[in-house]
């Protein structure tokens, strides 16, 4: 399965025999577990199994939940407050899911950033890479029809604004918006497909998972250096990896009950924090809530959404150049589908020969500008849009695609890249002085 | 602690007297249901019911909450036939009753207290979890994560929160003057040229509902309008989240056994790559013995 050289699975007993003879699911299980992993991995790597973890946990308490759930116009919130009130568990299995959904975003977004920050969109990962770009835009879309089954007042406003997105698409937004909806508003149509799409979708997004899975089993991990195992020997080859498990179980493990304490600590002791106290108003088509604003998760990107303003020269010269086509509000529905295709894009428009952000010291600093744009831009996604708000969103946004369509490709060309090590083994050793048993050395260490 | 807070940012970095619209005072009232320990004191949750009953009912329903959920731990926790005692006071409407006609009859613990009986007065069943977002300094939700400023401490600061309309208001404007409701109706008069308003707070369409004395407590607490609205803000979040207690025990069990679990995961790690991290070989079976 994997490119890396290993040792195949060999069965010893005749059970085993007997069974891989059959089907080889024995040798594909070894081959998952037993996977050569660089044996320089940082703490970034967790998220993958925090992922997993959290998509199994809210697969297991949404079928739960669907239970005792009524997809009603009528019924959906006396629902879920009896599930809050009634059902054995029932606070604790929604307040699990609810969270649950904003552990899989902090987890995938850790995650995107290692991956942008140490180049592992490179070749040859970019199928794994847009595999996973999918499953991010898959996981926006069922968290957001996951947050208007509750049919609080923000599950329905924020249902009426995101869908009147489509709205914007010139000459058939209406027509695709009806689509969705199945009417011309947000009502019962909308309600009871969201919670067929939204109980359908995870499974296709645990599918998926195993897809990225493949995928990265078969050009192995990248790492903290960049570089890739060597594949001349078996011996080179086992010098700069160890089996995923045990090492890499444990440590992965490790990390997701530290992050499941402080997930716990969450659930138990501050629920609502994420969430919006007016979806605890039952959903009233009359009365607009004062702010709208999506959960956290969309911040970044809604901030870019509502950046591109009628007054901002580009939108204006859009607007000129095709007949009025693309008005104000069609260009920000563009720039905010536009800021995760770039990203997508990154494989492509990243030039620079070095993988990994540790040895290319430009780019360290503008990949830095980028996080701090991001959590800029989730602020001021959450801010009323008056005053300085819609500037500092422009320019927030600017930076976005100015990251990803200038910066990644200039640096390639002028940037001079430091030498990285010469092998995963070197970066290993240099990072663990093998005379003080194991403990980390810090002098002169490349790794960080 | 009792400890007024200027919530939002505009109060606290613009110029004093002025007030961003939307703003209200709301003060940090201490509940003894605030933070990853804290629990529901029953007696106060008991007296909290008691100015439910006698004061609220009149027009707020409560129609999420069940007569036996009175008796349930972690609440007021009536005794059995003190509930259904209670219960009987109310009136239901019972479809079947009367050849299908149906009647009304006394409730039954399993039956949820009614509706509000006033159009425009909101049900109370959730107010403590709908009202718990003050989402500053500049959005954060920073003052309800470190304050544990919520719901209760809004619905205190409200019931608490009439006063003699301010000079700058006409005489005849509509509604009572609240320091703490943000969302009412605000004269054009007491808004400064650069649209701040002069006063905290707007004008209410509910007449202020209770006075000092107006509940008599059997316990013999004090039934001051601060007193008693603190009592049934307490009750009110119980009302809105009847699993508290349980939750948060569940939530300290749950991160206990998970230290637990990471001390030894940690411990158990460390042991494992101890050989690998001082250069030896890894652990476990090699087949081939390269």
């Amino acid at each position: 399965m994997s490119g890396v050289l290993h040792d195949d699975y060999v069965p010893k007993t005749r059970g085993e025999k007997w069974v891989e003879r059959r089907l080889p699911i024995l040798s594909l299980l070894y081959g998952t577990l037993m996977i050569r992993t660089p044996r320089n991995l940082n703490w970034m790597w967790i998220w993958g199994i925090v992922l997993m973890f959290a998509l199994i946990s809210q697969i297991a308490t949404g079928v739960v939940l669907a239970m005792h759930y009524t997809p009603h116009v009528d019924m959906a919130f006396a629902s879920v407050e009896h599930i809050m009130r009634d059902v054995n568990g029932g606070h604790m299995l929604r307040y699990v899911h609810a969270n649950g959904a904003s552990l899989m975003f902090v987890a995938v977004y850790a995650h995107i950033f290692r991956n942008l920050y140490y180049g592992s969109y490179k070749t040859p990962r970019e199928i794994t890479y847009i595999i996973g770009i999918l499953m991010f835009v898959l996981m926006m879309g069922i968290a957001f029809m996951g947050y208007v089954l509750p049919w609080g007042q923000m599950s329905f406003h924020g249902t009426s604004v995101i869908t009147g997105l489509f709205g914007a698409i010139p000459f058939v937004g209406e027509s695709i918006q009806t689509w969705l909806l199945g009417a011309g508003a947000v009502g019962q149509p909308a309600l009871n497909r969201f919670f067929s799409l939204h109980f359908l979708l995870p499974f296709v997004l645990l599918g998926l998972t195993f897809v990225h899975v493949w995928a990265f089993h078969t050009t192995g991990n990248n790492n903290p250096t960049g570089v890739e195992v060597r594949r001349s020997s078996v011996a080179e080859a086992k010098a700069d990896t160890v089996p995923f498990w045990p090492y890499f179980i444990l440590k992965d493990f490790y990390a997701l009950a530290l992050v499941m304490a402080v997930f716990f600590a969450i659930v138990g002791f501050m629920p609502n924090y994420l969430g919006h106290p007016d979806n605890y108003i039952p959903a009233n088509p009359l009365a607009t809530p004062a702010h709208i604003v999506p959960e956290w998760y969309f911040l970044p990107f809604y901030a870019i959404l509502r950046a591109f303003t009628g007054d901002v020269w580009v939108v204006m010269a859009v607007d000129w150049i095709t007949f009025g086509i693309v008005d104000a509000k069609f260009f920000g529905v563009l720039a905010m589908f536009g800021a995760i295709i770039v990203m997508a894009l990154a494989p492509w428009l990243d030039t620079s020969m070095v993988r990994s952000g540790r040895y290319r010291p430009m780019f360290k600093w503008w990949f830095a500008l980028l996080l701090i744009d991001f959590v800029v831009l989730g602020w001021v996604g959450a801010m009323p849009a008056e005053g300085i708000y819609p500037y500092i969103a422009l320019l927030g946004a600017t930076y976005w695609f100015a990251y990803f369509l200038v910066i990644l490709p200039l640096l390639g060309v002028i940037e001079k890249p430091v030498a990285p090590p010469v092998s995963i083994a070197a970066d290993f050793a240099a990072h663990y002085d093998p005379q003080t048993g194991g403990t980390k050395q810090f002098a002169g260490s490349p790794a960080e | 602690m009792l400890r007024t807070l200027a919530l939002g940012a505009a109060i606290a970095l613009s110029a004093p007297a002025a007030f961003a619209a939307g703003e209200g005072e709301i003060t940090d009232y201490a509940f003894p249901h605030e933070g990853p320990f804290g629990s529901f004191d029953t007696l106060q949750v008991q007296r909290g019911l008691q100015v439910y009953t006698e004061v609220c009912a009149s027009c707020h329903g409560l129609s999420f909450v069940a007569f036996r959920n009175l008796s349930q731990p972690g609440g007021p926790e009536l005794p059995e036939d003190q509930m259904r005692a209670y219960a009987e006071q109310y009136e239901v409407f019972d479809e079947t009753l009367a050849d299908g006609e149906g009647d009304f009859r006394p409730a039954t613990p399993a039956d949820r207290f009614p509706q509000s009986s006033l159009a425009n007065a909101p049900d109370l069943s959730l107010m403590a979890k709908a009202r718990a977002g003050f989402h500053g300094p500049y959005g954060t939700g920073l003052s309800q994560l470190f304050n544990g400023m919520g719901g209760p401490e809004y619905i205190t600061s409200l019931l608490a929160g009439y006063e003699e309309p301010p000079a700058c208001a006409p005489e005849d404007f509509e509604g009572y003057y609240n320091v703490a409701f943000a969302a009412g109706g605000f004269p054009e008069e007491c808004v400064d040229e650069e649209g701040h308003h002069t006063v905290p707070g707007s004008w209410i369409a509910m007449p202020p509902p209770l006075s000092d004395d107006q509940v008599e407590f059997a316990d013999g607490s004090p039934a001051t309008v601060e007193a008693m609205s603190h009592d049934v803000s307490a009750f009110l979040m119980w009302a809105a989240e009847p699993h508290l207690n349980a939750r948060k025990q569940a939530g300290l069990t749950g991160v206990l056994f998970l230290a637990v679990l990471a001390v030894l995961l940690y411990l158990t790690n460390k042991r494992v790559w101890a050989p690998v991290k001082a250069g030896g070989r890894p652990i476990g079976k090699d087949q081939h013995g390269v």
